[in-house]
């Protein structure tokens, strides 16, 4: 099953704001405005790569997401992926 | 180039060359008082030239260049040597200043502190810092307020005020003894006329203040205002700085810890006169 790995911790400055979390990727130099679920993703994706059903059971007892729906985190794992914050780890 | 001048503003050195006597004299006259670079040494070079030798003397139009360049920026007619000047020099700020972030805004100081007002061209950032310097601010800059990475100061950059339109009469009203340069008409931002900042701006426009509030003022509207969150207002931030992705890092640092220091504040005005008094009010409150 496919998972996923988050960037090494220390490529990321990772500052909470309000509703807001801003994060600056050293290894691309961009900085990426990002709401909740992505910081939590980021953090339990940072311990160890995950496929998603882990993921999302993690998510579930670690945070208490109001609408844990498997689509929507797909959905996010391919924005993610997308701006090279998490890697799609290869099914072998 | 065939006439040449040096000035400081802020901690920037620049040194202007021009193909006419007329942008020289102008910037010698209307910067007079203010210091040469720090050991004669220009951080920018400025060049305000003719594309071709005749047009020196016939229909002469100034390109401006430099260290740093837009390709194909639009020339100016040489009746407005003064803005391409002027513009020459912010565009060197705009593009090669790597020692500090850049921002948009313009930034008065009281007891050591800064006010940075910041907002899309026509907001009023020009005009309130203006109008509050007439009132015993010290003005620190109408168009960049500087950042420093390393100390979180603001440092000033208190180039000649660049008035515009109906601002125009607002402060030689506000300001009958000031100085001012020509009345530059049919520029590409409408009438300009440049205000020179006051002797106590100039004076101490090397020392830095510590950032106490921001304000995004918008003209036009009736008096409100509202609190800015932190997120929010780093976005506008960013948005209008053109250096913040070359400062990389050292730039989030940066603007991270000044809006997670200092409040920001949305303020919509009708007219000036309430502006000045909620701005007077939001800084006792901030």
């Amino acid at each position: 099953m496919t998972r996923y790995r988050a960037a090494a911790p220390e490529t990321l400055r990772v500052v909470p704001l309000d509703a807001l979390t801003l994060i600056y990727h050293r290894a691309s130099g961009i900085t990426h405005i990002v709401d909740s679920p992505v910081p939590e993703i980021l953090e339990v994706l940072a311990a160890r790569p995950l496929a998603e059903p882990e993921l999302m059971a993690r998510l579930s007892e670690r945070f208490e997401l109001v609408d844990a729906d498997a689509a929507a985190l797909t959905a996010r794992l391919d924005e993610l992926v997308a701006t090279g914050l998490v890697e799609r780890l290869c099914a072998i | 180039m065939r006439h040449l001048t040096h000035l400081r503003i802020g901690p920037i050195g620049f040194r202007v060359g021009s193909d006419w006597r007329g942008p020289i004299a102008a910037l010698e006259n209307l910067y007079r008082d203010y210091p040469a670079p720090e050991d004669g040494i220009p951080d920018f070079n400025v060049h305000l030239f003719a594309a071709r030798p005749w047009r020196r003397l016939l229909r002469p139009s100034v390109h401006i260049g430099g260290d740093f360049v837009i390709p194909d920026a639009a020339p100016l007619p040489l009746a407005q040597g003064l803005l391409a000047a002027e513009m020459g020099m912010n565009l060197q700020m705009a593009l090669g200043q790597r020692r500090f972030l850049l921002l948009h805004a313009s930034a008065v100081e009281r007891d050591g502190q800064a006010l940075l007002m910041t907002g899309m061209s026509g907001a009023g950032k020009s005009t309130l810092a203006a109008l509050l310097m007439a009132r015993g601010w010290r003005l620190m800059g109408d168009e960049f307020a500087l950042l420093d990475p390393a100390t979180g100061l603001i440092h000033g950059f208190p180039r000649l005020i660049s008035l515009k339109n109906e601002a125009i009469a607002v402060l030689e009203r506000a300001l009958p003894k000031a100085r001012f340069g020509p009345v530059l008409k049919g520029t590409p931002k409408g009438t300009i006329r440049h205000l020179v900042p006051d002797a106590r701006a100039i004076a101490a426009m090397a020392e830095p203040a510590v950032p106490k509030l921001i304000l995004f003022p918008n003209y036009g509207f009736a008096a409100a205002e509202r609190a800015v969150p932190p997120s929010e207002t780093f976005v506008r931030l960013t948005q209008a700085s053109t250096n913040y992705v070359a400062l990389a890092e050292r730039g989030f640092d940066a603007l991270t810890r000044l809006v997670q220091t200092i409040p920001a504040r949305a303020l919509d005005y009708p007219d000036t006169a309430t502006a000045l008094t909620q701005v007077e009010r939001l800084w006792e409150a901030a």
